[in-house]
C-alpha cells in the first residue's frame, strides 16, 4: 500500500492555514488547548464537515473500512450487545453477523474482551467500554484511525493501561492513528510526532518530535528522556498559548 | 464476598447498619405486595359494613357483595359489552400505535413535514373528545368507526410524541458515527433510531392504554342509546335510566379492571423489552 499522505489546508475560521502531512504509520497527537480546533480538524479528515476551502489529500484514495474513529465516550448502543456493537462498521455495509464473525473476535480478541461478546455495555466497566469502542474502530481493519481525546474520561490507572495496549495494538497493526488529546504526557508517551496547536484561529504551532524508540514501556513512563521531552512538548504548548496572548494584546 | 464465603474464613462480621439495611429491604419487598392488598381488602370490608351498619338500601349504594352477585347474574350481558368495549379499546390502541409511531417517522425523516402538521395533532389533542364526538357521529354513519375514530384521537397523541421525542434523542456522536461509516437514512433510521425511541414509545404506549379505554367509554356515553348500544358504557347508561345501580357498579368494576389489566400489560411489555439495556430497568445496587 502506498504512502497515506495528506494536505490539508484548511481556510475555516476555526482553522486557519492548517497544514499537516500524516505517512503511513505515523503516530501523531494534535496537542493545544480548548478551542484550537484540534477537533475540528479530526472531523475535516472523518468527512463530518467540509473544508471552507483547501483541501484534503488522500494518497491510493479512501476507501470504504479505511477510517476507523473513537470519541471521547465510548458511545455503544446500549441495547446491543458488545458483539453486535462491534459489527456495526460491518453491519452498515450490508454485512451480516455470520460473515463477520472471525472478524469481531480478532477485534475483541486485540482489546482483550473475547469473553464478552455476549455483554451489554452497562455490564462493563469504563476502561472496558473503550475498548470494545476501540474494537470497533479496528473491525475493518482500518488504514487510519483517528481518536478524539477517546482516554480523558477515565482514571490514570486505567488510562496508562489502555495507553500501553494503544502501543501493543499499534504496534501488531502497523496503522496510522491521528490522536488528539489536552495531555502533554499522553502525548509523548504515545506518538512519534506531536502537532502543536494554537487557538484563534487554529492553526500549527510547531510540532515536537519524539525519537524515543517504540516498544515503549512502564520504564520509559520514569525514564529521563520522557522527562525531558514531556518538558520540550510542555513549553511548545506554552509557546502555542503565548502566541495567541501576544495576538490578543496587539 | 458474600455470606457463607466469610463464614468459612472467620466468624461472620456484625455490621449494624448492614443487618438494618438487609432487614429494611426484607421488610420493603413483602410490604410492596402485601400493603396494597391489605388495604383494598379493608376498604371493600369498610364499604361493606358502611352499607350494613347505616342499612342504605341497594337502589342508593349496593355492598359489594351485591355487586359481585349481579356482576354473576348479568355476566352474559355484561360480558357481551365488556368484549364490545374492549374491542374497540384495542382496536383504537393499535391504530394509534401505528398512526402515531408512523406520523413521528415521517416527522423525523422530514422537518418540513412536521412544521406542517405538528398543528394539527396539537388542535386534535387539546380539544375535549367529548366535544368533538357529536360531529362525527354525525359525519360517520358506522358506528362502530365513529366510535373507533374518538378513541384513536385520544390515544394517538402521547405515542406521537413521545415516539417523534425518542427518535430525536439519538447520540450525536453516534449519528456522526453512522454518518461516518456512510449509513443510509433506512439504517440510521432501523439501527439507531428505533432503538432510541423504543423507551419513549412504551411509556407512551401505557399512557395510550389507559386512554383508548377513556376514549372508547366517554365516546359511547356521546353516542348514548343511538350508539352501537352494546358497550360497557351503554350499559351503564341503561341501567342508571332503570335504577339498577347494582349492575351499574358491575360494569364500572369491568372498566376499571381492564383498565387495570391493560396497563399492566403494558409495564409487562415493557419490562421485557428493557430490562437488559436500559436504566429504568435497572435496579440500582445500593
Amino acid at each position: 500500500m502506498a504512502n497515506v499522505d495528506k494536505v490539508f489546508n484548511g481556510n475555516v475560521e476555526a482553522l486557519k492555514n492548517l497544514n499537516l502531512t500524516v505517512n503511513q504509520g505515523d503516530f501523531i497527537s494534535l496537542l493545544g488547548p480548548s478551542g484550537c480546533g484540534k477537533s475540528t480538524a479530526l472531523r475535516l479528515i472523518a468527512g463530518l464537515m467540509r473544508q471552507t476551502s483547501g483541501q484534503i489529500v488522500w494518497n491510493g484514495g479512501l476507501n470504504e473500512g479505511d477510517l476507523g474513529v473513537v470519541f471521547q465516550e465510548p458511545t455503544l448502543m446500549p441495547w446491543a450487545t458488545v458483539e453486535q456493537n462491534v459489527w456495526l462498521p460491518h453491519r452498515l455495509r450490508g454485512k451480516s453477523l455470520d460473515d463477520v464473525r472471525g472478524d469481531i473476535m480478532w477485534a475483541l480478541k486485540m482489546v482483550g474482551l473475547e469473553n464478552f461478546q455476549k455483554s451489554y455495555p452497562r455490564e462493563l466497566s469504563g476502561g472496558m467500554k473503550m475498548r470494545v469502542s476501540i474494537a470497533r474502530a479496528l473491525v475493518t481493519q482500518p488504514r487510519l484511525i483517528l481518536m478524539d481525546e477517546p482516554f480523558a474520561a477515565l482514571d490514570e490507572i486505567t488510562r496508562h493501561k489502555l495507553n500501553n495496549d494503544l502501543l501493543m495494538l499499534r504496534d501488531k497493526l502497523k496503522c496510522t492513528v491521528i490522536f488528539v488529546t489536552h495531555s502533554v504526557f499522553e502525548s509523548v508517551f504515545l506518538s512519534d510526532r506531536i502537532v502543536v496547536m494554537a487557538a484563534r484561529p487554529g492553526r500549527v504551532s510547531s510540532e515536537v518530535t519524539v525519537d524515543a524508540p517504540y516498544p515503549r514501556t512502564e520504564e520509559f513512563r520514569t525514564s529521563a528522556q520522557y522527562a525531558e521531552l514531556c518538558r520540550k512538548a510542555s513549553d511548545a504548548l506554552h509557546g502555542a498559548m503565548n502566541q495567541h496572548g501576544e495576538r490578543a494584546s496587539a | 464476598m458474600s455470606a457463607p464465603e466469610m463464614q468459612n474464613i472467620q466468624p461472620p462480621v456484625v455490621d449494624l447498619e448492614e443487618l438494618q439495611y438487609a432487614r429494611a429491604q426484607r421488610r420493603d419487598k413483602i410490604a410492596k405486595w402485601t400493603l396494597p392488598v391489605l388495604m383494598l381488602l379493608l376498604a371493600i370490608f369498610l364499604w361493606d359494613r358502611l352499607v350494613v351498619w347505616n342499612e342504605i338500601p341497594h337502589y342508593i349504594l349496593p355492598g359489594p357483595g351485591l355487586v359481585i352477585e349481579t356482576l354473576i347474574e348479568d355476566w352474559g350481558m355484561l360480558s357481551d359489552a365488556l368484549w364490545v368495549t374492549l374491542k374497540i379499546t384495542l382496536m383504537a390502541l393499535a391504530v394509534a400505535v401505528l398512526g402515531g409511531v408512523g406520523l413521528a417517522v415521517l416527522f423525523t425523516q422530514s422537518r418540513y413535514f412536521e412544521m406542517a402538521f405538528y398543528p394539527f395533532a396539537v388542535i386534535l389533542q387539546v380539544t375535549p373528545v367529548v366535544s368533538i364526538a357529536p360531529l362525527i357521529f354525525i359525519y360517520v354513519d358506522n358506528r362502530l368507526a365513529g366510535l373507533l375514530l374518538c378513541a384513536w384521537i385520544v390515544a394517538f397523541f402521547p405515542i406521537l410524541s413521545n415516539t417523534t421525542l425518542g427518535l430525536n434523542s439519538t447520540d450525536h456522536n453516534l449519528r456522526d458515527l453512522y454518518k461516518i461509516y456512510g449509513a443510509t437514512r433506512w439504517q440510521r433510521l432501523r439501527y439507531l433510531q428505533l432503538p432510541t425511541a423504543l423507551p419513549y414509545f412504551l411509556g407512551g404506549l401505557r399512557i395510550a392504554g389507559g386512554l383508548a379505554l377513556i376514549g372508547a367509554v366517554v365516546s359511547e356515553y356521546v353516542a348514548g342509546t343511538g350508539g352501537i348500544g352494546s358497550g360497557l358504557a351503554f350499559r351503564i347508561l341503561e341501567a342508571g335510566y332503570r335504577l339498577n345501580i347494582p349492575r351499574m357498579f358491575a360494569a364500572l368494576l369491568l372498566i376499571a379492571a381492564t383498565g387495570v389489566v391493560i396497563f399492566t400489560l403494558a409495564s409487562l411489555l415493557s419490562h421485557a423489552l428493557l430490562h437488559k439495556w436500559h436504566e429504568s430497568a435497572i435496579k440500582r445496587e445500593n
